[in-house]
């Protein structure tokens, strides 16, 4: 069962608690099972918990990469 | 010719409407619950469809007081639909169950191709339903009623014992006159047609379901439900070859091209990256779990023309409010297997199957 | 959706398909098994196997928790609300798998069974909150990503105090499935693996390196969405081309090797493992899954209940366990698109929307019809 998605953390609530946006849908969600986590960052969502933040840099490295896969000899 | 808009007939209880009965006391629509004295035929009930159903629903035309509305004459072809209304909740962002069951007969005699003239309304009530949701429900449906110039001429109230109906389920019926030279039948798609919809899809069924599951919007998803009779009256003028005019209601575009499908024996092949759907439906889609192609939809329109008419009908939708957001989604073709296939965002493909029971939302 | 979009992007996509056209050596077939039903899912719903070259096969494996739970599972249920009139909570996936007696969930709750549907965990706490007087089970199914959890509910089940909640357990692990496979004498040939996605946000790309040291097998681990499977069966050609077995990661925006050790020492604090358990067309698999530990006994829905577990075969035409082990394909199946549909499953694969039958079912059979 692997369905989850990554969505950015708004508002942190009481309990281990917060909110998340997926384009504008929120959602209240918990924190439960991560660390360290601040309003701006993103979270991967599955069955109403985050799971483990999401790492911007490698996330913008590997489309990096997948441009540059694209783009060499056609 | 005068629009024949009667007052609402009472039913069975031999009393006439233009004759106002003494009551006791108004009705008390603001605290007041419906019990089952209003079902039954009697003075209550009487009372209940002057004093809501009649007041908001009729005008000054007197009541013929029979059974049934005796409608003027026609010249052509008649078109009758009817539809029942269960939605839940019955209030939701856009709409409610109302103006839904006005909207959603209108439509479905207009794609036949038809004049909406008029509707018959029957209300199934619930021991203990408040009256003043229902008034909010009756002024809806004749609010929608007047702007689409389509009256309510005949109707029905039965009342079910508590826990027997979920508030109150509505049937229409809609009646309309066929006009000439069109011919509109699900069975008329024909390989090389163009396939367009009227604008973003899946917006009525995710703010139900938004409701529903609580979900929060930044921007709320507001149902669509409209009449579309006047949209589809510029259309057919423009273009009165179009083959296929359906509105995708319950189990969304994917439901309704399966259908046509069927009916015509042929296959459709449309293309994911051009589908109009609002980015807070697909992220509300996203979470639930659910495909936003098997979305309800009640105020839009899937329509099937031949393929040298589309950029001329797509202009003329554009022009008109409702569908502003207008596109061109593919297009029929052969295939005696009658597959809906979709060429995905990837460049592969894959099926367009018809929904299996209820969209039941993937947690994983 | 950011970090969703750009990963679906068709230009990109065909991108990456065009350097796997480059570097598949066209004289060998390149054997590839995915593990995660959201892969499964996602190579049907976005027509992947259009954008590879036909000697790149993708076959499907055990990946789909619903598939795997055997009939005898949902006989467990299904007795539980039947006999002992429970709430029961589940996810939406398990309602329709056939069960003994051509019965299932979504039939019982037509007759009257209380069965809930639900998001989160959190929602069957707070069924349980409301209704104290009754007993609140939770159906729990999946692999490592779904345990944690069902970890923290049972945690916070003892902290509220809440006696009428407990857990019917099917908790099942991922390595011990690929072990399973790799094991079956005469199984299917593999070049290489592609590894669950959010599995291994859970648990980290570390117990995948048995597989190559053992096995001689490489695993990719890729990421959910589509650019992430092709980009990862890219790397996989690449391993394979150069005769190296390793475990590498392409899901590096969420995966670490380490994983979520919070998550992990919560799932530590609760469960423990089953001496073996049965699993749909893999048979009797030692260390394969989890139950409660004796200190949470108490919220062990089997023991509470006395609920034994009673194996029952599938039915005879019914091909799951091969199509879950990767011998067979759906349409190979001899009621495939016949008497099993979505609509009328015989076997679980037909059920899950993630079940290798669902998908090519759904998705894909047009690619079988003449």
């Amino acid at each position: 069962m692997c369905l989850a998605m990554p969505a950015r953390v708004v508002e942190l609530c009481d309990g281990d608690l917060a909110v998340v946006d997926l384009d504008g849908v929120r959602k209240e969600i918990s924190l439960a099972l991560v660390e360290d986590i601040a309003v701006g960052d993103y979270v991967i969502l599955h069955a109403g918990y985050a799971l483990q933040k999401l790492d911007i840099e490698e996330a913008e490295k590997t489309l990096e990469l997948f441009r540059e896969l694209g783009a060499s000899s056609a | 010719m005068r629009s024949p808009l009667h007052l609402w007939p009472v039913q069975g209880c031999g009393v006439s409407c233009n004759i106002k009965a003494v009551y006791a006391r108004p009705l008390d629509l603001k605290h007041g619950l419906v019990d089952m004295s209003h079902g039954s035929g009697g003075r209550a009930m009487a009372q209940l469809i002057d004093e809501l159903f009649a007041r908001e629903l009729g005008n000054e035309f007197l009541a013929q007081g029979d059974d049934g509305a005796r409608l003027p004459t026609f010249n052509g072809r008649l078109v009758v639909s009817t539809d029942a209304h269960v939605v839940s909740p019955l209030f939701f962002p856009g709409g409610d169950i109302g103006c839904l069951s006005v909207h959603g007969t209108i439509n479905d005699v207009a794609v036949m191709g038809a004049r909406p003239l008029y509707l018959t309304a029957s209300f199934i009530l619930e021991e203990g339903f408040a009256l003043a949701s229902l008034t909010r429900i009756v002024a809806s449906m004749a609010q929608a009623s007047r702007e689409a110039g389509v009256p309510v001429v005949a109707g029905d109230t039965k009342v079910v014992e508590r826990g027997k109906a979920d508030g109150v389920f509505i049937t229409t019926t809609g009646v309309g006159l066929l006009r000439e030279g069109i011919d509109l039948s699900g069975a008329n798609a024909r390989p090389g047609d163009t396939v367009l919809v009227s604008g973003f899809l899946g917006d009525h069924g995710m703010a139900v379901l938004a409701q529903r599951e609580n979900m929060q919007f930044g921007n709320p998803v507001v149902s669509d439900t409209a009449a579309l009779h006047g949209l589809i009256e510029a259309m057919l003028t423009a273009v009165p070859d179009i083959h296929v005019l359906r509105d995708p209601t319950r189990g969304g575009l994917a439901t309704t091209l399966n259908e046509i499908a069927q009916q015509s024996a042929v296959g459709f092949m449309i293309d994911e990256a051009v589908l109009p759907v609002r980015s807070e439906v697909a992220a509300g889609c996203e979470l639930l779990g659910l495909d936003p192609l098997y979305v309800a939809n009640e105020g839009k329109l899937v329509v099937i023309c031949p393929r040298h008419r589309a950029s001329g009908l797509l202009q003329i939708m554009r022009a008109h409010p409702l569908a502003t957001e207008a596109a061109v989604i593919g297009e029929v073709v052969v295939d005696r297997h009658r597959f809906v296939q979709m060429k995905t965002r990837m460049g592969g493909c894959r099926m367009v199957d018809w929904l299996s029971g209820e969209q039941l939302p993937r947690i994983c | 959706m950011k970090y969703i979009d750009e990963f679906r992007d068709g230009d990109l996509a065909r991108g990456i398909a065009a350097a796997i056209g480059r570097v598949a050596m066209p004289e060998r077939k390149y054997r590839l098994m995915e593990f995660c039903g959201g892969h499964t899912h996602a190579i049907s719903r976005y027509g992947i196997v259009d954008l590879l070259p036909a000697h790149v096969e993708l076959i499907h494996g055990p990946g789909c928790p619903v598939c795997v739970l055997p009939i005898g599972r949902i006989d467990q249920a299904i007795r539980l609300i039947r006999e002992q009139g429970v709430i029961l909570c589940t996810y939406a996936d398990t309602l329709r798998i056939p069960a003994s007696g051509h019965l299932s969930l979504m039939k019982v709750r037509a007759e009257g069974g209380d069965i809930r549907m639900i998001y989160s965990t959190a929602d069957a706490l707070k069924i349980a909150r409301e209704n104290p007087s009754r007993q609140v089970v939770f159906f729990a199914i999946g692999f490592e990503t779904t345990t944690p959890p069902t970890a923290v509910a049972v945690i916070q089940a003892r902290q509220q105090g809440l006696g009428n909640f407990s857990v019917l357990c099917n908790h099942v692990l991922t390595p011990a499935a690929m072990h399973a496979i790799l094991a079956v004498p005469d199984g299917v040939a593999l070049d290489g693996f592609i590894g669950p996605a959010h599995v291994s946000t859970v648990i980290g790309s570390a117990p995948y390196e048995i597989f190559p040291k053992d096995y001689g097998k490489p695993v990719v681990i890729a990421g959910f969405e589509p650019l992430d499977v092709i980009r990862a069966i890219h790397m996989l050609i690449l391993q394979i081309n150069a005769g190296r077995a390793e475990v590498e990661n392409e899901f590096t925006r969420a995966v670490t090797r380490d994983g979520n050790r919070k998550a992990q020492a919560l799932v530590a604090e609760v469960f423990e493992l089953r001496a073996s358990f049965e699993w749909r067309g893999l048979g009797s698999v030692a260390s394969s899954a989890l139950r409660l530990k004796p200190t949470f006994a108490g919220f062990d829905a089997e023991q509470r209940f006395g609920l034994a577990y009673i194996p029952v075969p599938d039915h005879k035409a019914c091909e799951c366990g091969a199509i879950l082990r990767g011998e067979k394909r759906p349409q190979e199946c001899r009621i495939f698109g016949t008497v099993c549909t979505p609509q009328t499953p015989v076997g679980s694969c037909m059920v899950s929307a993630e079940g290798a039958c669902a998908a090519h079912y759904t998705y894909g059979r047009f690619r079988d019809a003449a």
